[in-house]
């Protein structure tokens, strides 16, 4: 029995090793944001989010679209899917109750008794779940949550919660123990198994008649403890097999009830996310993912869904038409919005590529098979030339991990040394990867690298700048708009000079 | 030709009685150690006798040269480590049967026991068979044990075991456990529970879980229940457990007396063989020393000491090897040269090499001719003393005095750092006397001493020196070479390099 609510037909691996990068696209996206907005405090639904969201980018077209499906349907349905929730908790919490006092046991008899109690337990757990399924099934439309619900109908008939029962009942022994034995090393009893005793159904005439075999017994003294420890040994060697048998058997069943935890967690976090976001009316729309081939990146009220989350208030969103796209340099103002912009790329596409909706009026991108994040690293000031080597190392680390239709984004980088050097390392690292099509967003002020890359006038760059009005007024806005020089010495110098006409090259 | 020994060629080169006390020399040449890590493991066989008995005889010599290159051959090898195993399996049975306190017990692990010999001599008669044979003794061996297995006594012990055994493996029970009660019958193909119980559930597997069966001890004893229960089972089976009984009583002596002595005296070789190997793995070479007792002339390239290099290979460090050669009238090495430099070591390497070819195994090296002496004799430096020079320097006297009474011109002799505790003019007087002794003897002879004088007393001594690397003099090569002692050259090349010659100094003290 499988939830199949992330994959079409794969279980969701919660220690699934995550992207190599993990630590840095958390740290420059400023994920954990995110993530805490997913999990409201529930550290379980935090590493479910942190898992999923993160790994996006290893996961198909098909299976975000899936996912979309079947987000869709818990947007929908939300105190359903709430319930099946709580109702997969409560069996995890109830097994570990009945896990506890057993759990230093050695004894076949106590590992038997346990399991007896878990699995009545996980029964009643699975009727409830097949009575919901019964009541709600109609109402879902994905095919994720159909599939599920067809599987509880098949797989938990009435039939089978009676031979199920049957068996729990039967292993109580209420009329001993049998056993098999053969003779091992020594003429010690070996190869113990466990028999059903036949039941009665010949007429007690004929079973009087029959020819019966020799049966021998003996019995225990009852003050012969030695003599009841070798028995009770003995009996342990009968039904070692099919309490372990049990015990596996109740442990399947946890484990179906954790994955369905674990699978149902994104989406719970999903909707306490979704809940946030219309509460103070920002847009939310499900992305239309392209093919990893493609190069697309079309938006439109596109915003930081960390800086929403953190500021509580509305947020600028910007806008991009950009259809065969391989390169993106942003340029501008600076605290003009191009690091909010870019972060807003990557989180969208974390957040698509996971199968959510994504913080926009309307979103298509080309899913990419990595993403790659090269941030400078602000907590280092010092401008050194170490500085430089650990840029470049990061960089060149990125690049044994590269892969094709991946997405990279720079956020001043290589600034470590100065402009003319720095621009000229930039160009050699941009020019390879772009002809590699991998698709790059370069947030810089370095003016020589951005005016090389227009100058060239390829088709497949957008150069957006952080828009500034006439009067030196920031609106956030990143716009499309040629690279200029005056990222913000110029305001900076006007502010100190009180000279707002000031327009002039600098050498 | 009739089988006596895989280790002695006749007879009566066996020893009357085993010597359980190592040789003198033992632990001045490292060869406890050595025979200690040999026979590591294979206690069961007390085979340190034998490598306390030397052979005086280049036949007896050659007889165990043949039968260690047949085991050369790995699958031989092997086959007779499979039957080592075997044979201590089935002494580990009988043991086993000795301490129980149920009859029936007893004669279950004594039948396992009978099982495991048949099976052993089995596979090694078939083995045999296989086998290129080359040596007198493997070759004698084949042609008993060919006797042996066809003869009655043995197909007969064969049939009976393996039918018994078969038997009782087709016994099959039930027991029903109620309260105190325990009921024994026999098993009529009632359902396995388990499989049921796995079965319904099967629908919930989602890959591997925990594994929850619980590991039950069980000693090879029975409680009284089970004791119990077996008797139960018996009486289901009268028949099968009264032939069990005969059996035990009839079989009592089933064990060849000719087959167990070869068992214990094949692991000669196998543990030499093992022991070797670790050496090749690590690329050193073995070879089968040339052994003469005609001439004096003896060589030997590329040798170690076995001791040292065991210790260097478990710390994965580079071992020097070395070489000699003594042509005729060659007798005496006079090693000298810088301390910590491998002269000890050089030394005890020919008294090893000596004595493990007079054991008749092969020995550390590219290619040997070595000298099969009558007695070997070591003179070490005793722990040093420096409350009592007097007595130490009379002690070393006494014990020269003494090698050079009992030394024959057969014997072989290795004296390290000797007159060590008096004067230079002293040492050189008495080392002068001593050597004019080992000369006239006719002694072959290492010695290790820091008086140059002596390597060039006669044309029978020759000098050999421990060396350093050209470039810097604190790293020694641990490699002895045939040289004249280098005297000072030595220390001055490292006070050059600490700056501290003369014209070095008086150019730092110049202000």
């Amino acid at each position: 029995m499988k939830a199949f609510l992330m994959y079409r037909e794969r279980d969701f691996d919660l220690k699934r090793t995550l992207p190599w990068n993990a630590q840095a696209l958390t740290q420059d996206l400023e994920l954990d944001t995110l993530l805490n907005a997913m999990a409201l405090g529930d550290q379980f639904l935090l590493e479910v989010a942190r898992a999923a969201v993160l790994s996006g980018v290893n996961e198909e077209l098909g299976t975000v679209l899936y996912r979309q499906g079947v987000l869709r349907d818990c947007l929908d349905h939300a105190s359903v899917v709430r319930d099946i929730y709580a109702l997969a908790v409560g069996a995890i919490e109830g097994e570990k109750k009945a896990y506890f006092y057993s759990y230093f046991s050695k004894h076949p008899d106590a590992i038997l008794d346990r399991a007896i109690e878990v699995l009545e337990m996980f029964v009643g757990m699975l009727k409830r779940l097949r009575t919901i399924a019964d009541q709600h099934a109609s109402a879902f439309a994905s095919e994720g949550f159909k599939t599920f619900f067809a599987m509880l109908d098949h797989e938990l008939s009435d039939e089978y919660f009676a031979v199920v029962q049957d068996h729990l009942k039967g292993l109580k022994f209420r009329g001993g123990v049998l056993i098999s034995a053969g003779l091992g090393q020594g003429l010690k009893g070996a190869d113990y198994a466990l028999r059903k005793p036949e039941g009665r159904k010949q007429h007690w005439l004929r079973q009087a008649f029959a020819a019966r075999p020799p049966v021998y017994a003996f019995t225990i003294a009852d003050r012969d403890e030695n003599g009841a420890r070798a028995l009770s040994d003995l009996r342990d060697r009968g039904i070692n097999v099919v309490a372990n048998a049990l015990a596996q058997s109740a442990d399947h069943i946890l484990s179906f009830f954790t994955l369905l935890r674990t699978e149902l967690a994104f989406y719970i976090g999903c909707l306490n996310l979704h809940g946030q976001l219309v509460a103070k009316g920002e847009p939310v729309c499900f992305p239309l993912p392209a093919a990893p081939a493609e190069r697309r990146h079309v938006f439109a009220g596109l915003y930081d869904v960390c800086l929403f989350l953190t500021l509580g208030q509305k947020v600028v969103g910007s806008a991009l038409a950009a259809g065969n796209m391989d390169l993106a340099i942003i340029t501008g103002a600076n605290q003009g919005g191009k690091s909010t912009f870019l972060r807003s790329i990557g989180l969208a596409q974390l957040m698509m590529q996971s199968g959510m909706f994504v913080p926009a009026e309307s979103f298509c991108a080309n899913v990419c098979d990595a993403l790659f994040t090269h941030y400078r690293r602000e907590e280092d000031t010092t401008m050194t030339s170490g500085k430089l080597d650990e840029e470049l190392g990061r960089m060149s680390a990125i690049v044994d991990h590269m892969k094709p239709n991946a997405l990279l984004l720079f956020n001043e980088s290589f600034t470590a040394t100065n402009e003319r050097e720095g621009s000229e390392i930039a160009r050699q690292i941009v020019s390879a990867l772009v002809a590699k099509r991998i698709k790059v967003f370069f947030v810089t002020h370095l003016y020589t690298l951005a005016r090389g890359f227009y100058d060239k006038g390829m088709t497949n760059a957008v150069f957006l700048v952080a828009e500034r009005r006439a009067d030196g007024e920031r609106t956030f806005r990143i716009i499309e708009g040629e690279p200029s020089q005056t990222s913000y010495g110029d305001d900076v110098y006007d502010r100190i000079f009180g000279n707002a006409e000031q327009d002039r090259n600098r050498p | 030709m009739t089988f006596h020994s895989i280790l002695f060629a006749r007879a009566e080169d066996r020893a009357t009685h085993e010597i359980s006390e190592a040789p003198a020399f033992f632990v001045d040449l490292n060869l406890d150690q050595v025979v200690a890590a040999i026979t590591i493991g294979k206690q069961e066989y007390n085979l340190k006798p034998f490598y306390y008995a030397p052979l005086h005889d280049v036949d007896a010599i050659q007889y165990r040269h043949e039968v260690m290159r047949d085991l050369e051959d790995r699958s031989w090898f092997e086959s007779i480590t499979a039957f080592g195993n075997k044979m201590r399996a089935m002494r580990a049975h009988l043991a086993q049967a000795d301490k129980l306190y149920y009859r029936l017990q007893k004669e279950s692990w004594f039948l396992d026991a009978v099982e495991i010999y048949c099976d052993a001599v089995n596979c090694l008669a078939a083995d045999l068979g296989r086998a290129d044979l080359k040596s007198r003794g493997f070759l004698a061996f084949r042609a008993y044990v060919a006797d042996y297995v066809a003869s009655d006594r043995f197909t007969a012990l064969v049939a009976e075991t393996k039918k018994l055994k078969a038997d009782l493996a087709e016994v099959r029970y039930c027991i029903l456990i109620k309260g105190n009660t325990v009921k024994v019958r026999r098993y009529e193909s009632e359902r396995d529970y388990s499989v049921d119980v796995e079965r319904t559930f099967e629908r919930f597997k989602q890959g591997a879980v925990k594994d929850y069966t619980v590991k039950l001890l069980t000693g090879p004893d029975m409680n009284h229940v089970e004791a119990q229960a077996l008797d139960l089972v018996v009486r289901l089976h009268p028949d099968l457990f009264a032939r069990l009984d005969d059996y035990c009583v009839r079989s009592r002596g089933y064990l060849d007396e000719t087959i167990k002595t070869f068992d214990r005296e094949v692991q000669f070789y196998v543990a030499y063989l093992e022991y070797v190997a670790e050496f090749k793995r690590t690329g050193l070479r073995f070879c089968y020393p040339h052994v003469v007792t005609q001439v004096k002339e003896v060589y030997e390239y590329e040798g170690y000491d076995l001791a040292l290099a065991r210790k260097l290979i478990l710390a994965n460090s580079p071992i020097a090897c070395n070489d000699f050669h003594l042509r005729d009238p060659e007798r005496i090495i006079v090693v000298s040269g810088p301390n910590q430099g491998g002269k000890t070591t050089f030394a005890r390497t020919f008294g090893q090499l000596h004595y493990l070819a007079s054991l008749g195994c092969p020995v550390p090296g590219r290619e040997a001719q070595l000298y099969l002496f009558d007695r070997l004799f070591t003179h070490f430096e005793q722990a040093e003393d420096l409350q009592n020079l007097r007595g130490k320097l009379e002690d070393d006297l006494v014990r020269i005095h003494d090698i050079l009474d009992q030394a024959t011109p057969r014997s072989v002799v290795i004296m390290n750092e000797i007159l060590t505790s008096t004067t230079l003019q002293d040492a050189v007087s008495l080392g002068k006397k001593v050597m004019a002794r080992i000369i006239e003897l006719d002694l072959l002879c290492v010695c290790v001493t820091f008086l140059d004088e002596l390597a060039a007393m006669s044309e029978k001594t020759v000098s050999m020196v421990s060396t350093v690397a050209p470039d810097d003099p604190t790293v020694r090569t641990f490699k002895i070479v045939r040289r004249p002692p280098d005297g000072l050259s030595y220390a001055l090349s490292i006070a050059e390099k600490h700056r501290l010659t003369f014209h070095q100094l008086a150019e730092r003290l110049d202000p």
